[in-house]
């Protein structure tokens, strides 16, 4: 069997305050897999996410394709893990939508040329093309997600993680959201409140709780057996509250 | 006071621009040290911030009401070079977007707010921020930022010969010490809001030397307070009136007499700070 | 709001919008100057520019009406100095401001309106500004609009908290909610800015933005520039042969 893309063993990290928000996490995710971080708002998957890049310092055994993520491979773990956040508007910084997919290549060291011709190639895969020029702001919150998704598809990364990706999102939004996220052949992990979401693209799903992984399985099957209302979690996350 | 273009006199905008370049490349080079391009995005979020926070009425009188310009908070929680760059770029921002000040005189406007005001909102918190008069001096860092900077905006347009009879400077005097007054008030409101959110947002006072800053800004203002105060008094108008008609002479005269005078105090800054440095490391 | 529309306005594609911002920013400090140390016979000069503006705003297709309209935003500062200059027996002062001030107001929209602003800020560069400065203003714009759209939220909520108490106690309270809206804004706003930081890490921020993009000066530019110069400075030459 193929090494898992992401290794994690034990991992911990702690808030200023000394409470744990990561306590002990065991994970592996594995090519072509796509999984969903499911869990109360403060359980520690947004933690989680931002450990795998090396966002968070974290202590205990984590690695991405092979990589340990330590400070000197950071440049290197963040081309494996493209990570699309919660907030498009804050992810989404640059004048136009061209220039914020080329920031990624450019940081690469592409030159000019090829950051723009890569930005374009991305933007027709996401369906986004026709914004090329245009200013994030004006872009309906479907299309910010589509384009932040580019942004990362242009770093060319092995894993995708998405963070509340439907958050803001109407129902056509998720649709093409859920449809565009079953045509990428990347390993993806998805942070997620929203069960018909996690159920229409995860393929299992992991169940957080204060911090450590308490189950995993069938989508379904966790919601069963965590009693988990997902409609009050939903709730509280459009509450405008970015979980961390 | 955002000065449009067509008040301010030929040497006074153009001595004025030429003022705002080293002063404008020196915050730069301050704010950049350490950081690079990271706090890029900071500075521009809070300079949004700044215009965004001058939406918020704050009442201060029957159907009066007043909103926050930010420079002395600026300085208190991004450090004062920082906040001179993010009052730059606000002030360029408001002239190109929002056409309030104008293109020629942005270096006035940028001298007077961004430079001057900021420096002299950081002052009274530099000194005097860690005592007992903590809430003081937040409280005449903003009343200052505001009354600088007007009265820099007044001495400018006085060289200029704009129109400003003795009523209508006292009244623009009394309107500015009253706007200087409600920004220190607001500025307090702020920064106890700020503290009670997270008290990390305001900086310690730094041990940086800011005594060249000071005497740099006092001697500016004293020339500043210097032109208004001969300009109110008859005899006073009748020199001021000779000196200008004489200088009008030639227009490169005058303007050789604004940069001259700049340099100057350019000049004298550079020598005391020199002297200043030479004993303390003695 | 104005921004939004001159948003839209700037991302036109006529020839003055492909024009390099770099030749439309010479065009304005020549005829801004131009314009400024002007004393005589202004009211004549006045007129040309006015027209040479005009001709340039139609051509570039911007709504003229709402243009000659936006540059008039000038005149609640001009408007006072321009009647104590009239009342107090200068009127060729208070003409002088009123047209100097408006007109360059003017010629400044019509830059702006034919330039998107991260075009003007480039052009800036290429001018020799700091470049962290302009990276800052272009950070600026982009979020301007986003934190002003929460400071609307805020400031709503601010007013509906405080908008049954009355009085000198009521003023208080509503001073103090209008502090705790403007605190929290700031903290809105710098945890944005950390997010900014984490989206820019994430995708390999090496410390150092990459290079802005490119710009092209071409023969038209040149060409315009050369036109667009020569235009106010002829203007005024005429003018003043003319009195």
């Amino acid at each position: 069997m193929r090494a898992p893309l992401i290794d994690v063993e034990g991992l911990r990290h702690r808030y200023d305050d000394g409470t744990a928000a990561l306590d002990g996490v065991d994970f592996r995710l594995h090519a072509g897999e796509t999984v969903g971080l499911l869990g109360a708002n403060g359980s520690g998957k947004t933690t989680f996410i931002l450990c795998l890049t090396g966002l968070l310092a974290a202590e205990g055994s984590l690695r991405v394709c092979g990589l340990p993520v330590s400070a000197e491979n950071l440049p290197a773990v963040r081309r494996k893990v493209g990570v699309v956040f919660q907030d498009s508007e804050s992810q989404l910084f640059m004048p136009t939508v061209l220039e914020d997919v080329a920031f990624g290549p450019l940081n690469l060291g592409m030159n000019a040329a090829e950051a723009q011709k890569r930005a374009l190639t991305v933007l027709q895969q996401v369906g986004m093309e026709h914004a090329a020029g245009k200013a994030p702001y004006h872009l309906s919150a479907g299309e910010k997600k589509r384009v932040a998704i580019a942004g990362i598809l242009a770093m060319q990364p092995e894993i995708l993680a998405l963070d509340e990706p439907t958050t803001f999102l109407d129902p056509p939004g998720q649709r093409a959201l859920i449809q565009l996220l079953r045509e990428l052949p990347q390993a993806k992990i998805i942070v997620t409140h929203d069960v018909a979401f996690a159920r229409a693209v995860c393929g299992r799903a992991v169940f957080f709780e204060r911090g450590r992984i308490a189950g995993e399985g069938a989508v379904d099957d966790l919601v069963r057996r965590f009693d988990w209302d997902p409609q009050a979690e939903t709730a509280q996350a459009h509450n405008g509250q970015v979980t961390h | 006071m955002h000065i449009p273009d067509g008040f301010l006199s030929t040497p006074v905008w153009a001595g004025m621009d030429a003022a705002a370049l080293p002063a404008v490349a020196y915050v730069v080079r301050r704010a950049q040290r350490n950081f690079e391009d990271a706090r890029i995005p900071l500075l521009g979020v809070m300079g949004a911030f700044v215009f965004a926070a001058q939406m918020i009425n704050f009442p201060v009188g029957v159907g009066t009401s007043s909103h926050l310009v930010g420079g002395a908070l600026l300085a208190f929680t991004l450090g004062p070079a920082a906040a001179s760059v993010v009052m730059t770029a606000i002030l360029a921002i408001q002239a190109l977007v929002f056409q309030d000040g104008g293109v020629l005189a942005l270096g006035t406007n940028i001298f007077n707010m961004a430079i001057a005001g900021v420096l002299a909102g950081y002052l009274p918190y530099h000194f005097f921020g860690n005592g007992p008069w903590r809430r003081a001096a937040i409280f005449a860092g903003g009343a200052l930022s505001v009354l600088v900077s007007a009265l820099l905006a007044i001495t400018q347009l006085m060289l200029s010969k704009a129109p400003m009879p003795g009523a209508a400077l006292g009244l623009s005097l009394a309107v500015f010490a009253v706007s200087a007054v409600l920004e220190g008030a607001i500025t307090v409101a702020v920064t106890q809001s700020l503290e009670t959110i997270q008290p990390n947002f305001i900086r310690k006072p730094s041990g940086q030397r800011y005594a060249v800053g000071a005497l740099g800004l006092a001697a500016v203002l004293l020339a500043g307070v210097g032109v208004v105060f001969a300009s109110t008094s008859p005899d006073g108008i009748e020199r001021l009136t000779q000196a200008q008609t004489a200088a009008e002479a030639t227009w490169l005269g005058k303007a050789e007499a604004g940069l001259a005078g700049v340099a100057l105090i350019y000049g004298a800054c550079l020598a005391i700070g020199r002297v200043v440095a030479r004993h303390r490391s003695a | 709001m104005h921004h939004v529309v001159l948003e839209r306005w700037s991302r036109g594609a006529t020839w003055l919008h492909r024009r390099d911002p770099r030749a439309k920013m010479f065009a304005l400090a020549v005829f801004l100057v131009t314009l400024a140390t002007s004393r005589r016979n202004l009211p004549v000069l006045a007129a040309m520019l006015f027209a040479l503006l005009l001709a340039a705003l139609v051509r570039a297709r911007i709504p003229a009406r709402s243009a000659l309209l936006r540059a008039g935003v000038v005149f609640t500062f001009t408007v006072p100095f321009a009647a104590i200059s009239f009342l107090t027996g200068d009127p060729a002062r208070a003409t002088s401001m009123l047209l100097k001030s408006y007109l360059s107001a003017l010629a400044a929209l019509l830059v702006v309106s034919t330039t998107p602003v991260a075009v003007v800020l480039r052009g800036l560069e290429a001018a020799g500004a700091p470049r962290f400065l302009l990276m800052v203003a272009q950070f600026l714009y982009r979020y301007l609009f986003v934190i002003s759209e929460e400071a609307q939220h805020m400031r709503k909520a601010a007013v509906a908290r405080g908008a049954t108490a009355r009085g000198l106690a009521g003023r208080q309270e509503r001073f103090r909610a209008a502090a705790g809206a403007v605190g929290a804004l700031f903290a809105r706003s710098y945890g944005r800015a950390e997010d900014i930081h984490r989206a820019m890490l994430a995708r390999g921020f090496t410390g150092r933005f990459p290079a802005m993009q490119e710009l092209r000066f071409g023969r038209a530019d040149a060409v315009f520039a050369a036109l667009a110069a020569a235009a106010p400075v002829l203007a005024r030459v005429t003018a003043e042969r003319a009195v």
